[in-house]
């Protein structure tokens, strides 16, 4: 391949890249940006190239030893669910943008600190950055087959340094806030990590299945190789106790690298993300890992003894075979891993560097007194040249320091760097001790271990590999080699260095906090750190602070980092959320937070801090008062808690009352109703036996014949007002629950046909047949046969009375299953209105519908039934979607089902 | 020979009412529901209307408004009979322009008076 197509490819993917990055970035609220497989491919940022190429040469030179980098992570990675999400929870609340920032903050908005963490992740990133930059160049010098450069300007690694480095300046500091997320390049790095991971496996494949005949036989093949059984063993005890040291180191580096913080923390949108990144990422970190012993094996037996770089056996092998598609493919891969890791690190550095270096230490004061867009303006130009001087540097570094170094030993020196922040990291998660004089005695001590026991060494053996002061310590102090620190020489030298770099840092961190007591910013930020999910809501309320400011003083700061729009919107928030009158002129304890807060994104939290401190007259508060007053907000939290629920039970009992009230009321309404309905029934019998009775009185001339017809008719109203006093009697007995049920075991096919045979008096007077299906089944059931005998009657003679006149027809059947049995009768009349359904059960519903035609009945028929079946704990109803006529349906508990309860 | 219309569908109750009415010399017409009344009223003009409230299909109120609408039984009396006895429903009955409201149960004799009164 010759470099200006493969330029060219490079070219091409690249903005491919950024076109994502901005396409993402403008639907930064679409779902296809805020998801968490988004969030879980971003973390895969951990995988460099280090990863995609270094690993393999790990496999290839010293066996299984590549593990322990992705073990730890995934051995952690559980225990997300609450760390992480403690951490997450508490850079939101604070606006916290970095880990410089974050530990800076627990520890009393300390500056010093803040500036420090800065520096040590400047030192132990920037080689790494490098080391990135190498592998591009490396790569590329392997896939064109072409000598490394001197000259800068034909170095194709130079032009790629600036694209990145323009690139990552423009998407990653679009927001002033740094705190603001950055869905373009979260996007780019997620799609970047599926591209490595897809590339990885495809080589993978390609050399177990193709080049070899899978697992099996490169083991075979790789089994004679020399050394094979002694680099593929973990090697007894001293060796496990250096993987347990490896592991820890990667363990603290998933939670403590600045991309992982960048990505993890301050990236992250929605807690519950969380959830799908621990399954995906260690799932992911598994498949990465699954072809990099074959392919390294592979590798072995391919070049046994040609001397080629191990780390790159994935480009070596395809081009081994002239598969110019694959080759690229795997490069595009590691460029992936590379770059992704350049952009998301030299964000991170450079939002340390301008919010926790620069502006705290240099340009605040020119700050002050500029307006917000001169401002924005300015932090944005100092990150922005921050990223590229980063990028740069690392460059040079590159190229001065010609890293001849494998990928994995600078990358671990790297890690163990980092890991000098984790004791006061944890500590600011765990420990309310913790102190920032504690914090900074432990990561400059560690640092220092890791300097002398580390990094003098590797600087050193960058020239002369066999050292004096490597073999017998210096001034020839035995105790004093740096591999073999007091005698402890049975560790490599990175778990070694590891081991004493840590214990000293742990132990001072321990000491110094538990001996001098930190100040009461410290001591309330640990309150509020440890205890987070107490103050998630209302944070600014566990805040301390006492003295004299005014709203007006702090607003003039604000306006000039966020301009007097979003400062008024702030406000407005602000004042509803803890409902306090806009008129209030002094600023209390939550404001100041609140403030703080708000710059917090802009400059970091130590510079907000001065900020805020040069406009305000502050008291000073012993740490006694401190303790005091948290306990005091603690308990006016629960007060308040206790109050908020106490008034919301009142509301809810009031609510109740009211519904009860109005249920009462509508039971009244009903009532009336009912009486007046009662009523109306009651005097239509009595008119008419009133009005025959006076005739029968005043007229004495009435022919026999009519007046035996006036006497039948008082005879049968009375009857009629009678039936109607019965039912109303025996509703009100069901309704109030005086009505027994007498239940015993019934065979509901008998009582059936007793029922019609009842009715048969009634069907003869018109054409109408009877159908009883079923009639041979046996159903049994308990029930109170009386009352379903009133049931069936009332329904059939229903179904009697709205039967087709001209040609009636009426079915009845029954059916049972587990836990019912079901009567229905159908009717081929007009049907029922489906509005209608519920109401036929009503009292009187057909005296109240005016539109039905009047059958003759009380109108209390249907309203009986259903009190009859529901006492039986059973249904009735009018079934639905029927053809032609109506039917009626109801269900007794089954006989079996009835039996066990 | 006075008309009168008798619209109610309890058919005892019509009963007792042809029976006093043919007796003091009305020719009576019987309905048992509003619409069979408005169809009756399509062919007759009775002097005198009785309207039960509480009918199927149409009401008592709805068959005097439709009454109210046709010019030729302009001099109708219509005399509603019901159940409801509260002033409200009375009131609404009146307003509606029957010329009587006599409530259930009633005195079929005074009931007879009162058409006479009516009709004079």
């Amino acid at each position: 391949m010759n470099s200006i197509g493969l330029l060219l490819i490079l070219v091409l993917y690249l903005s491919i890249l950024f076109y994502i990055a901005y396409w993402s970035e403008k639907r930064s609220h679409s779902k296809w940006t805020n998801n968490p497989y988004i969030y879980s491919f971003s973390l895969a940022v951990y995988c460099t190239a280090w990863t995609y190429y270094g690993s393999i040469g790990v496999a290839a030179e010293s066996g299984l030893s590549y593990l322990p980098i992705y073990l730890g992570p995934i051995l952690i990675i559980p225990t997300w669910m609450i760390i992480l999400k403690k951490i997450i929870r508490i850079s939101r609340v604070n606006k916290i943008s970095s880990i410089a920032d974050f530990i800076s903050l627990r520890y009393g908005n300390s500056r010093f600190l803040g500036a420090l963490v800065t520096t040590i992740c400047i030192v132990g990133i920037l080689p790494y950055i490098s080391l990135q930059l190498k592998s591009i160049s490396d790569t590329f010098h392997i896939v064109t087959k072409t000598q490394a450069s001197s000259n800068i300007f034909t170095d194709t690694t130079t032009y790629v340094c600036i694209a990145l480095a323009l690139f990552a300046s423009y998407y990653g500091t679009k927001y002033v806030d740094a705190s603001e997320k950055r869905r373009g390049i979260v996007t780019a790095v997620a799609m970047e990590s599926i591209l490595k991971l897809v590339f990885f496996l495809i080589v993978g494949i390609y050399v177990t299945y193709f080049v070899f005949d899978g697992f099996d036989d490169i083991y075979q093949k790789a089994a004679v190789l020399k050394d094979f059984d002694k680099k593929n063993t973990i090697g007894g005890i001293t060796n496990g106790i250096n993987w347990f040291f490896l592991c820890i180191l990667s363990m603290f580096a998933i939670f403590l690298l600045p991309r992982q913080f960048q990505t993890a923390i301050v990236e992250n949108n929605k807690e519950t993300h969380i959830r799908t990144a621990i399954w995906l990422f260690p799932l992911y970190l598994l498949l990465f890992n699954l072809f990099v012993f074959p392919i390294a094996w592979g590798g072995n037996i391919l070049f046994e003894g040609k001397g080629h770089n191990s780390d790159t056996y994935s480009l070596l092998i395809p081009q081994f075979f002239d598969n110019n598609v694959l080759t690229v493919m795997v490069f595009l891969g590691g460029f992936s891993a590379a770059i992704s890791m350049i952009i998301v690190s030299s964000i991170a550095l450079a939002t340390m560097l301008s919010n926790n270096l620069l502006i705290p230490y240099g340009f605040i004061g020119s700050l002050e007194n500029s307006s917000q867009k001169k401002n924005s303006k300015r932090i944005v130009n100092s990150r922005k040249i921050g990223i590229f001087s980063l990028i740069i540097l690392a460059y040079a570094i590159y190229r001065i320091f010609i890293l001849d170094y494998s990928l994995v030993s600078i990358g671990l020196v790297s890690f163990v760097v980092i890991a000098q922040l984790a004791p006061s990291f944890f500590g600011a998660l765990f420990w309310k001790r913790g102190s920032k004089y504690g914090a900074v005695t432990g990561i400059i001590l560690g640092f220092l271990t890791c300097f002398y026991t580390l990094l003098i060494p590797y600087a050193i053996g960058i020239t002369k590999s066999t050292s004096l002061f490597i073999q017998e310590g210096p001034w020839g102090i035995e105790l004093l080699k740096p591999f073999q620190l007091f005698g402890l020489d049975y560790l490599e030298p990175i778990p070694h260095a590891v081991f004493w770099s840590l214990l000293i840092n742990i132990l001072s961190y321990a000491a110094v906090s538990v001996s001098f007591k930190g100040n009461y910013r410290e001591r309330n930020y640990a309150e509020m750190f440890v205890d987070i999910d107490k103050y998630i809501t209302n944070h600014e309320n566990a805040f301390v602070w006492k003295g004299t400011a005014y709203i007006s003083d702090i607003q003039k700061v604000l306006q000039r980092f966020l301009g007097e729009e979003r400062t008024k919107r702030a406000l407005t928030i602000f004042n509803l959320k803890y409902n306090i009158d806009k008129d209030i002129t002094t600023a209390d304890a939550r404001f100041i937070k609140f403030a703080e807060n708000l710059l917090t994104g802009h400059i970091g939290t130590a510079s907000a801090k001065i900020l805020i401190s040069s406009v305000v007259k502050e008291d000073k508060i012993s740490l006694p008062e401190v303790l005091r007053i948290l306990e005091e907000s603690k308990e006016n939290i629960i007060i308040n808690k206790k109050l908020t629920d106490t008034s919301n039970e009142l509301k809810k009992i009031s609510e109740q009352l009211k519904n009860a009230n109005q249920e009462l009321v509508n039971k009244d309404i009903q009532k009336d109703e009912f009486l007046d309905t009662v009523t109306h029934e009651l005097r239509t019998p009595i008119t008419a036996i009133r009005a025959a009775s006076e005739i029968l009185h005043d007229d004495d001339d009435i022919p026999e014949e009519l007046r035996k017809q006036f006497l039948q008719n008082i005879i049968s109203e009375s009857d009629r007002l009678n039936r109607l006093i019965d039912k109303i009697l025996d509703l009100e007995k069901f309704e109030t629950g005086k009505q027994k049920i007498y239940l015993s075991k019934n065979n509901i096919t008998r009582t059936i046909k007793n029922t019609l045979d009842s009715l048969q008096q009634l069907v003869k007077n018109k054409k109408i047949t009877i159908e009883f299906k079923d009639a041979s089944k046996e159903i049994k059931a308990f029930y109170d046969e009386e009352r379903i005998v009133q049931v069936i009657h009332n329904l059939v003679s229903n179904a009697i009375k709205f039967c087709s006149e001209t040609d009636g027809k009426i079915v009845i059947s029954i059916a049972e299953n587990k836990d019912n049995i079901e009567v229905k009768i159908h009717n081929n009349g007009k049907g029922i209105k489906k509005e209608d359904f519920e109401a036929i059960f009503d009292k009187f519903y057909q005296s109240r519908n005016q539109n039905v035609k009047k059958p003759i009945g009380s109108g209390l028929g249907l309203a009986i039934c259903k009190q009859i079946i529901e006492h039986h704990k059973g249904k009735i109803w009018a079934e639905d979607n029927v053809v032609e006529g109506a039917t009626l349906i109801f269900t007794l508990p089954n006989y079996n089902t009835a039996e066990n309860s | 020979m006075k008309k009168i219309l008798i619209v109610d569908d309890e058919p005892n109750i019509v009963m007792s009412l042809e029976y006093t009415f043919k007796k003091n010399n009305f020719e009576v017409f019987i309905a048992r529901d509003g619409q069979e009344a408005l169809d009756i009223l399509q062919k007759q003009l009775p002097d005198v209307i009785i309207l039960d409230v509480m009918m199927p299909m149409v009401d008592g109120f709805a068959t005097l408004e439709q009454i109210k609408k046709d010019e030729r039984l302009r001099h109708c009396k219509v005399i509603f009979l019901s159940a409801k006895n509260k002033e409200k429903d009375i009131e609404k009955g009146l307003s509606l322009g029957a010329n009587l409201y006599v409530v259930k149960p009633f005195s079929v004799k005074k009931l007879v008076d009162q058409v006479h009164e009516l009709i004079q």
